[in-house]
């Protein structure tokens, strides 16, 4: 098995998704089936090979420096699902 | 200028570096087309882009990549002619996208200098580490709502370059200077403007101590977002103590993010974001490369302005100023235009003098910057044309001087109304010598007796008798000639 | 009027042309179609009312001799567009209420080109998926049957409902999205044509992200002829999209020449694994014979990378998915779970808004980018899917095209093969290697598996070569003479 369960619970936290605990050992089974799956990735040799990173063989397009946009808070916030006075609202966070 | 902590056993050393983020100059945030402008109503400068709605694309402002370009070039730093953005990854109510668009392992700009003049005279050399392109994040309002946090996103996306120095400097001083200096720079190079009280250039300080001779590193702390120099300036001392008296009591030091508290003026450790980041970071699928030539470079290097060292340079051999004077005039680009508008056909060392102590003074003490000044360039020049052609003395000159700052109307005009013009004629000043003589008998007797001293007494009497206008040259000589026994 | 959703989407275009019906008279047929085929759950949102609008304006439009290249022809819209004013939930319950106050381009430009959309269509949930079980509006259903079996089967996926609804006939044609074989594998499970664009060619604006570089808009429809039409006003450069290439849009139409004398096509061996299913096997086959005797030129070509296409995919999508993904966090639209704290608040959120696959990817592609796994993983999928391109890059030196199956079977029943992931991801065996090298596909409906139902063969071409695609399409599409379903209308 690829991932333990503290694997689980360390990525579930950092994608955070909560998990139950019972749910927990299940899903590293799950997952170390995939990720046993993916290792066959490792025979291949890329020593000499960049790596691809987009999809796309083209160069990069430049925006003009315009304000082309802004200007409709009530669109922005028009799916909130809780706004105050022009911001969104979260439960409070304290630093 | 060293700065060492004594403590109990050792004597101990700070080693400071800062992360600097400096809003870019821009119309336009970085990857969308809202504005960037200061203080607008919550949400309004807001794209769709940045606000991280479903299917929204990051396009890249040019006059960003040409603003991180020249403040590298004007960093003396090597330009990365292609750049990788990658995403950083992680949570939090003010980042709309759940990542931050920045760079990671290739950014624009490499590695580069800033030289610092330190007040004794020494010059010590930065490093620059890196500097990137990235995205700021929107706003968390804390002390709106009893049990809310609010989110403005009008920051969401606005360009920010990140400058990382070396873990160069040894004393809240030097972290100052640098501050001081990175600031000059980007002023005169017009890609940020600096004002760390609007947030558009922030600080990051990353501290830690070792006793003095160690060598390495020791585990640092890195204090967020202060936001002005003079606190970054004490909360590095206040948190190189905390190093110092932690070690000295046998402890260690854990990494980790503190946050610098103004009001009682201690550092304090973030709770919220002690958890374990792991960034993540991976090139951002949704844009390419960012590569330009070498053309590109040098077509913006052409257009960069006289920087302060180049410019203080040329002040220390073209106006012959002491390195001091020179630096002083060159922080601000505007100070240095006002200087050599001043300087321009008169003597640059009393140009100089008079913008230094009198003008800098003044504006000081009425809190505002060179660019309002009530006293034109055109009017203190004049001013000192006035002393030159012996129209006015030196003393008398300080008085019109406070008069301009006053009234903002040039000198010749005040001279005139207040009839403040120097005497250099022979009779009226031997009239008042003989006056002064005349009301003071005994005093002539005491100077004939030898008593040489006096002139001084004589001088300030005669003055007084003429309104402080006697050409102090001719008061003298005829003094002494009326004197003489 | 039911007769009219027996037309093609050319052939309604022409009809309109002509004034032989209206295009009120069309999009009714087709609201109709829709109501009657509601068993499939192929449509998440119908928007009948906001169609007919459109479809008056069509006629007022044509009235007026302002026509666009598709005025008045009714289509059915992947619910992974951003539709302006029309619920958009790329089938996700995390979605909840999302109206978009935006219209994607590729939208855009239908709009503009004056087609009709009916209602967005079902797929997996977030375009995650191979059979459009996981949507959270339930799993669409293939209009075909096996032979004497009543079960429903899957229509493949994610664009399940795209597919479903063309070879339903409830409307002319429909858009996809094809990241790993979306378009292409769902097409070919129904019996439709599908076609994934060049990278770039289509403009990603508005379109729900799955994994950035690899998501790719396409047409599906009855005919090859009509995916030319549509992929016409689809394509084009789109400065809001940083990966949309500046090219100008060939007349793909034009492309279909019929004439194929000469062209290369290659056929890959590592299509051809021990096992692979006799149907399919053979169908490929008389697709060789079919292109043979059109006077194509056949070789035997090697695609040596072709295995780790699937681990390859499995690495990347996910890992952009993970971060595309994020956003989804209660704050600023879709669904909220109230939480204690703001973490909490994302954690139960998030739980509670995602479908099983959507997080087994999420943790897949957190757990590929996170700190000491980013090289073994990673980097290492960018780099065989560099060699998987090169593989390409090196065949199309020999050969115009490629010809190989679209699926390594038919449509599957509901419910089948969806305890094993991996045994689901093998559904795009075929159909992932084109995906991560950027190039254009297309399935074409190709004849019947033993059983009855339809299977598809694709053809690849190089970048930007869509029009050899189409033109190799045709021939293939002539030769097979493969009849579609005739349900919703009394054909
Ligand atoms: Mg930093
Ligand atoms: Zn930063």
């Amino acid at each position: 098995m690829s991932l333990d369960d503290a694997t689980v619970r360390k990525i579930a936290h950092l994608a955070r998704i909560s998990v139950a605990e019972k749910d927990i050992a299940p899903l590293a089974k799950e997952l170390s089936g995939i990720m046993d799956w993916i290792e066959q990735l490792q025979e291949v040799d890329t020593s000499a090979v960049e790596p691809m990173t987009g999809g796309a063989d083209m160069m990069l397009n430049w925006r003009k420096d315009a304000v082309t946009d802004g200007g409709h808070t009530d669109k922005v916030l028009a799916n909130a699902p809780e706004s105050h006075e022009g911001f969104f609202g979260v439960p409070k966070v304290i630093e | 200028m060293t700065f060492l902590i004594k403590g109990e056993t050792e004597t101990w050393e700070v080693v400071i570096g800062l992360e600097v983020h400096a809003q870019v100059t821009s119309e336009a945030k970085l990857f969308s087309g809202a504005p960037t402008y200061f203080g607008a109503d919550p949400n309004s400068q807001v794209s769709f882009v940045d606000a991280g709605m479903p299917g929204m694309l990051p396009v890249i402002n040019e006059i960003c990549v040409e603003q991180a370009v020249r403040t590298g070039l004007g960093l003396k730093a090597r330009i990365n002619n292609r750049s990788v953005f990658s995403r950083k990854n992680y949570f939090y109510a003010d980042l709309p996208q759940g990542y931050q668009i920045s760079q990671f392992d290739l950014p624009i700009v490499g590695k580069g200098t800033i030289v610092l003049d330190m007040p004794d005279g020494v010059s010590r050399e930065i490093g620059i580490e890196r500097l990137h392109l990235e995205q700021d994040a929107g706003k968390s309002i804390h002390d709106l709502h009893p049990s809310k946090t609010f989110i403005d996103l009008n920051r969401s996306g606005v360009a920010l370059m990140e400058i990382v120095s070396d873990p160069d400097m040894r004393s809240p001083e030097e972290a100052g200077a640098y501050l001081r200096k990175l600031r000059s720079i980007l002023r005169y190079l017009g890609t940020c403007n600096g004002n760390m009280d609007e947030g558009s250039m922030r600080c990051d300080a990353n501290v830690s101590v070792r006793p003095q001779g160690e060598e390495g590193l020791r585990t640092r702390c890195e204090i967020k977002n202060v936001n002005s120099i003079r606190f970054v300036m004490q909360a590095i001392e206040y948190e190189a103590r905390r190093h110092v008296d932690v070690y000295e009591s046998g402890g260690e030091i854990s990494q980790e993010t503190r946050q610098y508290d103004s009001n009682n003026g201690e550092t304090r450790s973030m709770r919220s974001k002690e958890m374990a980041h792991d960034y993540r970071y991976f090139p951002d699928p949704d844009l390419l490369p960012l590569v330009f030539d070498d053309d590109y470079v040098a077509r913006i290097k052409a257009t960069l302005p006289e920087l302060p060292d180049e410019k203080r340079e040329r002040f220390i051999s073209e106006y012959g100023l002491t390195a001091y004077d020179a630096g002083v005039l060159v922080v601000e680009r505007e100070t240095s235009v006002y200087f050599e508008d001043v300087a321009k056909d008169r003597d640059p060392k009393a140009a100089a003098n008079w913008v230094i102590s009198n003008l800098f003074g003044a504006l000081n003490k009425m809190g505002i910057s060179i660019t309002d000044s009530p006293i034109t360039a055109d009017n203190l020049g004049k001013l000192i044309d006035l002393i030159t052609d012996n129209t006015i003395s030196g003393r008398i000159a300080k008085d019109v001087f406070e008069i301009m700052l006053e009234e903002g109307k040039g000198p010749d005009a005040i001279v005139e109304e207040k009839g403040l013009k120097q005497i250099t004629d022979t009779g009226p000043i031997e009239d008042a010598i003989g006056q002064v003589m005349a009301d003071n008998p005994g005093k002539v007797e005491e100077y004939r007796g030898g008593k040489d001293k006096l002139i001084g007494w004589f001088v300030g009497q005669v003055m007084k008798q003429t309104g402080g206008k006697a050409n102090p040259g001719k008061l003298n000589e005829l003094l002494q000639k009326k004197l003489a026994p | 009027m039911t007769e009219l959703t027996q037309l093609t989407l050319s052939e309604a275009r022409d009809g309109l042309r002509k004034g032989d019906f209206s295009a009120v008279e069309l999009t009714q047929a087709h609201i109709k179609s829709m109501e009657t085929n509601r068993d499939l759950n192929v449509f998440i949102t119908e928007v009948p009312g906001l169609a007919i609008e459109r479809a008056k304006e069509a006629d007022h439009n044509r009235s007026h001799g302002k026509a666009g290249a598709l005025e008045g022809l009714p289509l059915g819209i992947k619910d992974l567009f951003c539709t302006e004013g029309i619920l958009t939930t790329a089938a996700s319950h995390i979605l909840d209420g999302f109206t978009p106050p935006y219209e994607s381009t590729v939208t855009a430009n239908l709009k503009a080109a004056g087609a009709i959309t009916l209602g967005k269509t079902n797929l997996d949930e977030f375009a995650m998926g191979s059979s459009n079980e996981s949507s959270y509006y339930g799993a669409a259903h293939n209009p075909w049957k096996r032979k004497g079996d009543p079960r429903y089967l899957v229509p493949g996926g994610s664009s399940g409902g795209s597919a479903a609804a063309v070879a339903a006939h409830t409307c002319l044609g429909a858009i996809g999205t094809d990241t790993g074989g979306s378009i292409r594998q769902p097409a070919s499970f129904c019996g439709v044509v599908g076609m994934k664009p060049t990278y770039g060619r289509c403009s990603r604006w508005g379109v729900v992200a799955f994994s950035s570089s690899l998501d790719q808009a396409g047409p599906m429809t009855r005919t090859v002829r009509d995916s030319a039409i549509l992929l016409a006003v689809m394509a084009g450069h789109d400065a809001k999209d940083s990966t949309s290439a500046d090219m100008p849009v060939p007349d793909f139409e034009a492309a279909l020449s019929g004439d194929i004398k000469g062209l290369r096509i290659g056929l890959p061996c590592e299509y051809r694994p021990d096992g692979l299913n006799s149907d399919i096997a053979a169908l490929w086959d008389k697709g060789v014979g079919w292109l043979k005797d059109a006077g194509a030129e056949v070789v035997d070509i090697s695609l040596p990378h072709t295995k780790y296409a699937l681990p390859t995919y499995y690495i990347v999508a996910p890992a952009e998915a993970s971060a595309n993904l994020a956003r989804y966090d209660g704050v600023r639209f879709g669904l909220r779970i109230e939480g204690e704290s703001l973490d909490d608040m994302y954690a139960k959120t998030r739980a509670a808004g995602f479908g099983a696959e959507v997080k087994r990817r999420i943790l897949i592609g957190t757990y590929a980018l996170s700190a000491g796994y980013y090289d073994a993983y990673y980097l290492k999928a960018q780099k065989v899917r560099q060699l998987i391109h090169q593989d390409f890059v090196s065949a199309f030196e020999n050969v115009d095209a490629i010809l190989t199956p679209t699926t390594p079977s038919s449509a599957f029943p509901i419910g089948e093969n969806s305890d094993d992931p991996v045994s689901m991801y093998l559904n795009d065996v075929f159909t992932v290697p084109a995906s991560l090298a950027g190039i254009p596909g297309i399935s074409i409906p190709a004849g019947l598996s033993s059983d009855g139902l339809p299977l598809g063969l694709q053809l690849l071409s190089k970048r930007w070569d869509e029009e050899t695609l189409f033109r190799v399409a045709g021939v293939l599409e002539e030769a097979a003479g493969f009849s579609g379903l005739s349900i919703g209308g009394e054909g």
